[in-house]
């Protein structure tokens, strides 16, 4: 087995046992759209309007809440150190650690969104188009979240920070996302326009995201 | 004069204090002449006198870019070539370009209130410039959480040009986003072009807005020098201080 499958699969081993928190996302999104009724009242015709809007709020706010973990835990015990000196290029270990990640904390998302959707009043095609357009731009979200997160991982207090450095560089994907599903719901645009942009930005992410966060680790952690 | 010859701090702040006068002259001098040629632009046929804040809002949100721009150069000198003096010029630039960023958005809005209704609409151009803005914020929010002047120089350098990667995709995404949502209902400033007795006050005060902004610039790269080596001194006052336990 190679290291970077090694990395990978330990990385989801972690993720899943006792205090790795990939069930904490979820959780969050869970009560972030549960709340959301409670704040603009219970009118179903007007949840319907906005639940793509709200979901993919919501799956944003989440994403970001398990980012700080990403790396930190490895910068505590040492072996982000390791990873740093090792043969393996840094950018495929980033790349291997945010694809475990995603796979932890972006996919369970993208698995809870047709019942989510159920609560925004949200037909059976509406959610699996906004989990279709979750499961092509959370990745970007990772990728993103990734450069935030290696900026941050040896500040004291990273977490609030990585939040505001990351959200405003968020802004297309949330754009496109939230049109994409639109658009497969009530048109008139056509679904594949924004939906393949959205795609495109999240391959953007993937390279710029591995490339930026390699290059702050290795510039930080000297 | 080399680029390196200036990573010596003290040939720099000689060079600073020549330059210094001249600059804040010639910016004094551009913008009395500016201020009096805008005073004598004629008002727009519809908007009245309102037209004016147009010759301080445009050269704020040119800067208000041009900034970002620096901090990018600025950055790929700190990363590539290591010159001392890149992040002092990087992080001297993040505040000025926030404060330009926030002059074009108050002046816009002040500007807005009179011609569109309201202090704020979601048109792409301003919603931009807020992400702009906000992005200067996280800038200065990560150079103010690090203590070591260098480390927090390669961070800030990195996320500054991340931004600069991002910058151009997320205006194109906020215009289509709003192309989608609202399309034409904003009036926009009037006409096919801009007529000459407008245009000339424009440049004068734009030419004024740079020389202010090199000024500003220039002054704030001094003064982050001398507070490092304020900050040296006392490091090594403190080490040295009798009962410090080294």
């Amino acid at each position: 087995m190679t290291a970077l499958a090694c990395l990978f699969l330990r990385d989801i081993r972690l993720a899943v046992r006792v205090g790795g928190g990939a069930g904490i996302g979820v959780l969050f999104f869970l009560i972030v759209v549960v709340l959301t009724p409670f704040a603009i009242g219970p009118d179903l015709a007007l949840l319907a309007r906005i639940g793509p809007a709200i979901l993919w709020l919501g799956a944003l706010l989440a994403s970001l809440l398990t980012l700080e973990r990403l790396l930190a835990a490895d910068q505590e015990d040492g072996s982000l150190d390791l990873i740093l000196m090792a043969e393996t290029p840094l950018e495929l270990a980033l790349a291997a650690k945010a694809a475990a990640h995603w796979l932890t904390t972006g996919l369970p998302l993208v698995v809870a969104t047709p019942l989510l959707g159920l609560f925004m009043n949200l037909d059976a095609s509406a959610s699996a188009a906004v989990a279709l357009t979750l499961l092509a731009g959370t990745p970007a979200l990772t990728f993103i979240g990734l450069v935030g997160a290696a900026l941050t991982v040896a500040l004291r207090r990273g977490g609030l920070l990585l939040a505001v450095l990351v959200l405003p560089l968020t802004v297309p994907v949330l754009i496109f996302g939230v049109a994409a599903s639109n658009a497969a719901i009530t048109g008139p645009l056509p679904f594949g326009t924004p939906f393949t942009i959205l795609c495109a930005l999240t391959l953007v992410s993937l390279v710029v995201g591995i490339f930026a966060a390699a290059a702050a680790l290795r510039h930080g952690m000297e | 004069m080399a680029l390196i010859d200036l990573a010596n701090p003290t040939r720099f702040l000689a060079l600073a204090e020549r330059l210094l006068p001249w600059l804040a002259g010639a910016t004094a001098i551009a913008f009395a002449v500016g201020l009096h040629l805008t005073y004598g632009a004629p008002d727009d046929y519809q908007q009245g006198a309102t037209v004016k804040i147009m010759f301080i809002h445009v050269p704020s949100a040119w800067l208000g870019m041009f900034a970002w721009g620096l901090m990018s150069v600025a950055a790929l000198g700190t990363l590539v070539w290591r010159h001392p003096l890149a992040d002092v010029a990087a992080k001297t630039a993040a505040p000025l370009g926030a404060a330009f960023t926030f002059l074009c958005l108050v002046t816009g809005s002040l500007w807005g209130r009179p011609m569109w209704g309201t202090y704020w609409v979601w048109d792409a151009r301003l919603t931009s410039v807020l992400v702009l803005f906000i992005m200067y914020l996280g800038v200065i929010a990560l150079w103010r959480t690090m203590d070591d002047p260098s480390r927090a120089a390669r961070a800030a350098g990195i996320l500054t040009l991340v931004g600069a990667i991002n910058l151009p995709i997320i205006k194109w995404s906020v215009d289509w986003w709003n192309t989608l949502h609202q399309p034409a209902s904003v009036v926009k400033l009037g006409g096919p072009a801009i007529h000459s007795t407008i245009l000339v006050p424009l440049l004068v005060m734009a030419l004024a807005f740079i020389l202010l902004f090199l000024t500003l610039h220039l002054a704030a790269m001094r003064n982050e020098i001398l507070r490092r080596r304020v900050r040296t001194l006392m490091l090594m006052q403190a080490q040295a201080a009798p009962g410090s336990g080294a």
